[in-house]
């Protein structure tokens, strides 16, 4: 039986993956912010196959926690197989530019607390010998661009040390998946206009997370051709790419 | 942060409106208040699946709650078959769930289920949707515990039939007027297994399909015809007759719940792609390649019951003007007449339908007021948008369908006159003083124009 501990477990694409793993009948431990959210998630996984769903409400920034959060992950599961770090913030880069305190708290939730957070769930999964992580980052972090590069830039560096820890686990067994989706359809989206098919549904992106976390893949971009939206943007030259609006 | 967005691809599943709607996509229903006080001055509506053909889920100019993040399950028991979810959830993850060991792998099943299973539940209790077997088991209305129905005056309500009952008789075929259902107890069906015994055949004629109707009432617990409507003649309303009953699962192994469709349509077709010459010659095809001897199989329920769900967006068939579903029912007993002057007078218009399918209705009430169904007989078409020549056939055909005390599906329609949705649905009037003052619809202000 499978056990899988999932940091950011009210977005919508962490719901649709937990999905996935309850319909094999996985074991679930859910951290969020609202407790009655995630009592509404752990019902809803109980009722679709998961053996059972254990909460814990934790406001992730504050990496002090951390330690007791994986201690407890670890005894709800048993042993951690799985691994999803769903977390984020899609912060308004005017507002970071325009305050320092605000930039600071950007990068902190999506790259200081992701990194502490992995490097305390590695210490307990190495004993296992077994074990896989899936990080979400973003294309985002592929290249800075003026509109977003705060966000950008934390998930640029949680893109690294999500790499770098995957090299460093290889010879325990546990592999680290670095996730890069590109526009998604979910309520945190709501007020981008829609329609054309560079847009993915939440379930579709799950279904990607999930095959590319089984087979241990490295860097999944998800839809599939965002990897060659990305490598097109990082190719343009900068004489270029300075004068969009990109 | 702003509840409501603009947007314009909020389409019917027909795509022939094109509206602006300020959309608001809650996640979780502790939400629902906060979304509700943001409305201003627009009226509200609830949207699920989208799978209704015209208007009677869309609210132009206005708001729209699209319910699609309500989709948890809040609990199932395996032992009563009693499922409570939010009204988000879609009728192909109930399957998903039904379709597991611990639930009983089969054992379980829709008490009712229209064409698709990708219909929510919150939309199916709207459309008090029916399925191919009306003739014993009525509308989803007939199966339905309770549900938890939110007004605009921020009261959650609980609605079941010994509670709340006028909203409740009013909520079930109330196309989201009275208020936004937040979520659903339905009972589900226990049957032996995931396997159906299903038989089709061709008929030649009208009179024959009635026959096997009446014939397959009392063993068949699903009948449907598809019917070729370009036969004219001796051979008016021939076609091909389906009926099936779930099987023993021990025949067979278990099926495998497909729940995203296998290929899909990425673009729309030209719009000249479905046209009177090659429906004439796919409907002339598909009734020639049937047997006249009933041939029996075991199948999986999905291919039977939702044919059309292996392929994502059929509607694009229909090019980018989009298509009108039209789908009356007549009662009982000059329903055979009626369908007999409808059929031919698409005939003679030459307006073939690429999907023609013919039902008879039984005789079970579903409590809700505006429910669609009478008994009777039922026919639903399909017609390319080809604009005024389209809404004049459809007129035409309205003037059969009324005269003979019949009426219009509102789920399906986007074009029937106010008249003929009155006179259809006398007890409209009724229905409207339950109508929460601040929801509303395009199609609630179509055919309410001009009533005081």
């Amino acid at each position: 039986m499978t056990g899988i501990a999932i940091f950011g477990a009210a977005s919508a694409i962490a719901q649709d993956v937990a999905r996935l793993y309850a319909a094999e009948g996985a074991t679930c431990f859910l951290v969020g912010r609202n407790g009655a959210r995630l009592d509404t998630i752990a019902s809803d996984l109980k009722a679709r196959g998961a053996a059972a769903a254990t909460t814990a409400v934790a406001d992730l920034t504050d990496t002090t926690q951390h330690a007791a959060l994986v201690a407890q992950a670890k005894a709800a599961l048993g042993t951690v197989d799985r691994v999803l770090v769903a977390y984020g913030t899609l912060g308004d880069q005017r507002a970071g530019e325009a305050d320092t305190t605000v930039m600071v708290r950007e990068l902190t939730v999506n790259f200081v607390s992701a990194a502490s957070l992995l490097n305390l769930l590695a210490e307990a999964m190495i004993p296992q010998k077994a074990g896989k992580i899936a990080v979400i980052g973003s294309v985002a972090g592929d290249r800075g661009r003026q509109s977003n590069y705060i966000y950008g830039s934390a998930k640029a560096g949680l893109g690294a040390f999500a790499l770098g820890l995957r090299h460093r686990l290889a010879k325990d067994g546990i592999s680290v998946t670095l996730v890069k989706p590109g526009f998604v359809d979910t309520p945190m989206t709501a007020d981008i206009p829609k329609g054309g098919p560079l847009w993915a549904t939440p379930a579709q992106v799950a279904g990607d997370i999930r095959a590319a976390m089984e087979r241990g893949a490295a860097v999944l971009y998800t839809p599939w051709f965002w990897r060659w939206i990305m490598l097109i943007i990082r190719s343009v030259p900068d004489v270029v790419f300075r004068r969009t609006r990109l | 942060m702003q509840s409501f967005h603009p947007r314009q691809d909020y389409l019917a599943w027909g795509r022939v409106h094109r509206f602006t709607h300020h959309v608001a996509r809650p996640a979780f229903a502790d939400e629902l208040p906060g979304v509700l006080a943001a409305r201003g001055t627009m009226s509200l509506l609830g949207s699920g699946a989208r799978r209704s053909y015209g208007d009677s889920g869309l609210n132009a100019d206005n708001a729209l709650i699209d319910m699609r993040g309500l989709d948890h399950v809040i609990a199932f028991d395996a032992a009563t078959g009693v499922l409570d979810a939010e009204a988000g959830v879609i009728l192909a993850d109930i399957l998903h769930l039904l379709a597991r060991p611990a639930n009983g792998a089969g054992t379980w099943f829709l008490p009712v289920t229209p064409g698709t299973k990708f219909v929510s539940l919150g939309g199916a209790i709207a459309s008090d949707v029916h399925g191919k077997n009306h003739h014993g088991a009525g509308c989803i209305g007939n199966h339905l515990l309770s549900f938890r129905l939110l007004r605009s005056d921020g009261a959650t309500v609980t609605c079941s039939p010994d509670e709340n009952a006028d909203l409740f008789k009013a909520t079930i075929g109330g196309l989201g007027l009275t208020g936004l259902i937040v979520s659903v107890r339905v009972a589900l069906k226990r049957v032996p297994g995931p396997w159906l015994e299903h038989e089709e055949f061709r008929y030649g004629d009208l009179n024959s399909f009635y026959r096997l109707a009446e014939e397959s009432l009392a063993d068949w617990e699903y009948t449907v015809a598809w019917i070729d409507c370009l036969a004219s003649g001796a051979e008016l309303g021939r076609g091909i007759f389906a009926r099936s009953r779930h099987a023993d699962a021990s025949t067979a192994k278990p099926a495998v719940a497909a729940v995203a469709p296998r290929i899909a349509l990425p673009v729309d077709l030209p719009s000249f792609a479905l046209n009177s010459a090659t429906v004439k010659a796919y409907n002339n095809w598909r009734w020639r390649s049937r047997s006249d001897e009933p041939v029996r199989h075991i199948v999986p329920f999905e291919p039977a019951f939702y044919p059309l769900d292996a392929i994502g967006q059929w509607n694009r068939l229909y090019g980018s003007r989009g298509f009108f579903q039209y789908q009356f029912v007549v009662p009982s007993p000059h329903d055979k007449d009626a369908i007999r002057a409808v059929l031919t007078e698409i005939s003679r218009a030459g307006m073939g339908s690429f999907l023609a399918v013919l039902k008879t209705f039984g005789d079970r009430p579903s409590p809700g007021m505006m429910s669609f169904p009478m008994p009777g007989t039922t026919l639903a078409l399909d017609f390319p948008n080809t604009g005024a020549r389209t809404h004049a056939l459809l007129d035409r055909l309205d003037d059969i369908v009324i005269g003979a005390g019949g009426r219009i599906y509102a789920a399906k329609d986007g074009r029937m006159s106010a008249k003929a949705f009155q006179q259809g649905y006398p007890m409209w009037q009724s229905f409207a003083r339950q109508v929460d003052p601040h929801f509303s619809s395009s199609f609630w202000r179509r055919v309410t124009e001009g009533a005081g």
